[in-house]
């Protein structure tokens, strides 16, 4: 495959002009509503309703007309990449096709009007949506309890490390000690310390997964819980979970897990199966609402019965048929955001749950790792490194170590990465996790058909080849995408973070 | 083995790859490839969520569950409003180049998405007088959360001082955000004539233990705080950072945080150019004054200007990635990675469409709705509005004797939203019969006297 990507140039070092350059600051903009001359004579002038020392003279932004926003805001976008663009192995992030039904049904003006407080007796049918939602996760992973408030999985976690955190006050034990395994994500260890926890880490096992020794060497009764993600971060499965969980509920702690990498598992085994008490799962990951070029998400927190007195208020309860949001909930940590989550999104995984249907489900998650497992094999057929798991299925990831080419070639995975990009491929996660040299963390989706996947493979071995043959073009990648490699260190050194305080250094300059 | 190739979504669950596929791997099955994991935890089936239902089937039963949602005119208030969205913006981040595409850790790739959010934080930055804006936070709430952890680690002290006509729910965050902090959280009473925060009594709470003030404008009543600079000038005498949480409309007509004194602001920038949708997603604004050390305290995603490594071209990247989770880790300023990117995204597109005088007109209508309907609405003999000679903005708490479900009844019949009858959810403001009514430029003068109309009835 090869690939251009738009490159708009309006001069000399500049793709799109910022809008700043396009209008004039300070000036101009649609008038999309005005006051109304007939209210102002009864309320009187602006002076009489605000006080002037409060009235705002200038606003440094410019407007400009319908036409321009149009063209460039289509000139960024088409200066991106999406996942309708082509495969997007983002490993982690599960990067999987959007049915374009479920925007429709986002989209409904009933939904976009509602207003948070509006009356029950008109909420029904929203209520009811995520009345099911909840239904539906808590079939599926076996927890019996959920909130769909958090705004993302990171969001989630800190609910979740909070709900531990507000159980073992009320039980009066001093537990303040997280276990997280070495390998997993870096907002399990951010959220446990916001919730107040040390961070005890685990290391992995030769073979990449926890290692049951260091675990039972680091379980005492200060332990409130441990975080895991399972599949792991190198994709591979914790086949101990079952024997962790024991040894962590004899000690009275508690089982969390990250459900960034459900979509390995989705409707082949359930949770509460593994021992888990409480987990959070991304409704842009699993259940295919869009990652809108960074968030919004939405995160749900599943429980079991022991610590559903603990979730954020409100929650969604059905009492004689009629659905109703719920402020009674005794023991609960409080609430983590406004109303009841990011709705707009959750609509996307209840609409995409109804279209799977319990087989679907589990075809998903099956395909998934089938692609996975094929692109390993055929990457470790053409000599690419497997540095943990190889002699046995991966699950919807895997994670390949580069480091022999930069041993040889000097060539690091951020250059391999920028070579995929010429060839039409999101490059997957790349230095993660760090336990593994050069990682290059591969995540195909279901949404990926064979002739893609062997599209990507042949993108891999050219730049292998690349690599030995002619390093300069991997070293130079990319040169089709709308702009060349960025310097990553100059943007922490000047700190332009905004265009006024570019255009002052600028002009400290000159 | 059952493979739905039916569904249209997976392409390889088709016969004409997955034996192709199943072969290459020496399998015969998809459950082959769950070998690893303990026998006794594989299901035997799938769990049952029910069948499959078709893409029409479930459009039809969607517009029926949502059919009850059958309003006009909403005027409901509480936090959030009915704003007018122009086209274009739905227009623009329905391209999927926006909208499938995820946090950009690719930067020549993503140069689209950097861009649009480096605008959004420079309008943002801007309209609220602030210095630097982050990429954005979940919502104003979790942004308030967000603020109080940032102040604890740039004063590196635990007291918060926070007006007592804060949002409830913002309240509530805020307290869950920091509790395992052990921060003591004390609320300044506001005046019971004016409706705003008494700087009496914030001069006497205050003392050089407090990290934070809070204040809103408007606040939870709607009403315009005046003094904020006063606020500002006793929180600074004792080295408390000020942080302000705005309704981003008001900037259109007030003076920004920024110039009253404000070290940070804060805010919920869902409504410029979103809808909604029962509240969200949201975009939690969170902006700061610029000063070097505290740059590098600034919870959640930073878009930077830069130039290629040959330096020949401008372009963007994600700046200031080392206070972040996924390299920090427990050292990180939050633990937030997916944020609100295309909320920001619509936010941006707004502004840059409406400019200073389209944001200009929007927030002088609602200035004037909001006085007009607050004169009216006083003016029945069955309805008082509270702090009526203090200016307000889009809110307006309204107090009446009868039943707000009888009133708000009456105005259902009609198809119109009322107001939000405060007590139904929080309890703990106490307030007898104090309803939020709301109004943005959304509504005519013939919108507001129908709701006028359908109130006035209540009083026969």
């Amino acid at each position: 495959m090869r690939y251009r990507q738009a490159r708009w140039e309006a001069g000399e070092g500049i793709l799109e002009p910022t809008i700043f350059e396009l209008g004039k600051i300070g000036e101009g903009g649609v008038v999309v509503a005005k006051p109304d001359n007939r209210i102002i004579e009864e309320t009187g002038k602006l002076e009489d309703i605000l006080p002037k020392k409060l009235v705002r003279e200038n606003i440094s932004i410019p407007g400009l007309t319908e036409p321009e926003v149009a063209r460039h805001f289509n000139h960024l976008t088409q200066m991106n990449f999406g996942v309708d663009s082509g495969p997007y192995w983002l490993g982690s992030c599960t990067m999987k096709y959007t049915p374009k039904l479920v925007m429709r049904l986002a989209s409904y003006h009933e939904l976009r009007e509602l207003h948070p407080y509006s009356p029950e007796e008109l909420t029904q049918g929203i209520l009811r949506v995520l009345y099911e939602l909840q239904n539906m996760l808590s079939i599926i992973t076996g927890l019996t309890h959920f909130t769909l408030q958090p705004a993302a999985g990171a969001h989630g976690e800190l609910v979740g490390a909070l709900i531990m955190r507000k159980r073992f006050l009320d039980l009066s034990e001093r537990r303040d000690e997280m276990l997280i395994p070495d390998s997993a994500h870096g907002s399990n260890f951010a959220s446990a310390t916001m919730a107040g926890f040390k961070i005890v880490r685990i290391p992995p096992s030769d073979e990449g997964t926890i290692d049951l020794s260091a675990l039972r060497a680091a379980i005492n009764e200060k332990t409130a819980g441990m975080m895991v993600t399972n599949p792991n971060t190198l994709g591979i499965f914790e086949n101990n979970i079952l024997e962790a969980a024991d040894m962590l509920h004899n000690n009275g702690s508690y089982l969390y897990y990250d459900g960034a990498n459900l979509n390995a598992i989705m409707g082949w085994l359930r949770l509460s199966d593994m021992g888990v008490d409480l987990a959070h799962f991304n409704m842009h990951k699993t259940f295919s609402a869009p990652h809108g070029g960074g968030g919004p998400g939405a995160g749900a927190v599943g429980v079991t019965n022991e610590l559903k007195d603990y979730l954020p208020v409100p929650i969604i309860v059905k009492e004689e048929n009629r659905y109703k949001l719920s402020y009674e909930v005794p023991k609960s940590i409080g609430k983590v955001r406004m109303f009841y989550g990011n709705v707009g999104v959750l609509v996307k995984a209840w609409s995409y749950l109804k279209l799977l249907g319990s087989e679907g489900v589990r075809t998903s998650s099956g395909i998934a790792v089938l692609n996975a497992n094929y692109a390993r094999k055929r990457l470790m057929d053409i000599g690419f490194e497997v540095p943990y798991g190889k002699n046995r299925p991966c699950k919807h990831e895997f994670v390949l170590s580069l480091s022999n080419f930069r041993r040889e070639y000097g060539i690091k995975a951020l250059d391999f990465a920028k070579a995929l990009i010429d060839r039409g491929y999101h490059p997957p996660t790349i230095y993660f996790p760090p336990i593994v040299h050069e990682a290059f963390m591969m995540e195909p989706t279901e949404s990926d058909s064979l002739r893609e996947i062997d599209g990507y493979i042949d993108a891999m071995r050219e730049i292998k080849e690349s690599a030995k043959e002619k390093p300069d073009e991997v070293l130079n990648a990319p040169r089709n995408a709308a702009i060349t490699r960025i310097n990553d260190a100059l943007a922490n050194k000047k700190l332009w973070l905004t265009w006024k305080i570019y255009k002052e250094s600028k002009e400290r300059e000159n | 083995m059952i493979v739905m190739s039916s569904l249209g979504l997976i392409p390889n669950a088709s016969n004409l790859y997955l034996g192709k596929m199943l072969n290459y791997l020496g399998i015969l099955d998809l459950e082959d490839l769950y070998s690893d994991v303990p026998k006794d935890l594989i299901l035997k089936k799938p769990p049952s969520i029910g069948v499959p239902i078709c893409q029409s089937g479930l459009e039809s039963l969607y517009e029926d569950l949502l059919s009850t949602y059958n309003v006009k005119l909403i005027f409901t208030g509480g936090g959030i409003a009915d704003h007018y969205i122009p086209s274009i913006v739905d227009e623009l981040v329905s391209k999927q180049e926006f909208y499938t595409s995820y946090t950009p850790y690719q930067p020549e790739i993503s140069q689209g998405i950097l861009q649009a959010l480096f605008e959004y934080q420079s309008l943002m930055a801007e309209l609220l007088g602030m210095d630097v804006a982050n990429s954005s936070l979940y919502d104003y709430g979790s942004a308030l959360g967000e603020a109080g952890r940032f102040a604890i680690r740039v004063t590196k002290r635990k007291k918060f001082l926070i007006a007592s006509n804060t949002h409830p729910e913002r309240k509530n965050i805020l307290r869950t955000y920091v509790e395992p902090l052990d921060v003591k959280i004390s609320e300044v009473e506001y005046e019971k004539e004016s409706g705003m925060i008494s700087l009496d009594k914030l001069s006497s709470s205050i003392n050089d233990s407090v990290g934070m003030v809070y204040l809103e404008v408007p606040n939870f009543f709607g009403v315009v705080e005046e003094a904020v600079e006063e606020v500002s000038e006793i929180s600074h005498s004792k080295g408390a950072l000020l942080v302000v949480g705005v309704d981003p409309f008001l900037m259109g007509v007030m003076k920004p945080p920024g110039e009253l004194g404000a070290d940070v602001a804060i805010g919920e920038g869902q409504l410029l150019g979103g809808y909604m949708n029962f509240g969200g997603p949201s975009l939690g604004i969170f902006a700061i004054k610029k000063r070097f050390r505290q740059i590098r305290q600034i919870p959640g995603r930073i878009i930077g200007l830069t130039k290629t490594l040959d330096g020949k071209y401008r372009g963007y990247t994600m700046a200031l990635q080392t206070r972040e989770q996924h390299i920090r880790r427990e050292e990180a300023t939050s633990n937030i990675t997916t944020n609100t990117s295309l909320m920001a995204i619509r936010a941006a597109i707004y502004l840059s469409l409406l400019g200073p005088n389209g944001i200009r007109k929007v927030a002088e209508k609602i200035l004037y709705n909001t006085a007009y309907l607050k004169r009216k609405i006083k003016s029945l003999p069955c309805f008082d509005v509270l702090f009526t000679s203090s200016p307000m903005f889009k809110e307006i708490p309204v107090i009446s004797n009868r039943p707000w479900t009888i009133i708000n009844g009456h105005l259902l019949d009609r198809k119109i939203l009322g107001g939000f009858h405060v007590a139904s959810i929080f309890p703990e403001v106490d307030i007898n019969g104090l309803a939020l009514f709301s109004t943005t430029e959304k509504h005519s003068k013939e919108d507001l006297d129908l709701l006028l109309n359908a109130l006035r009835e209540m009083c026969l």
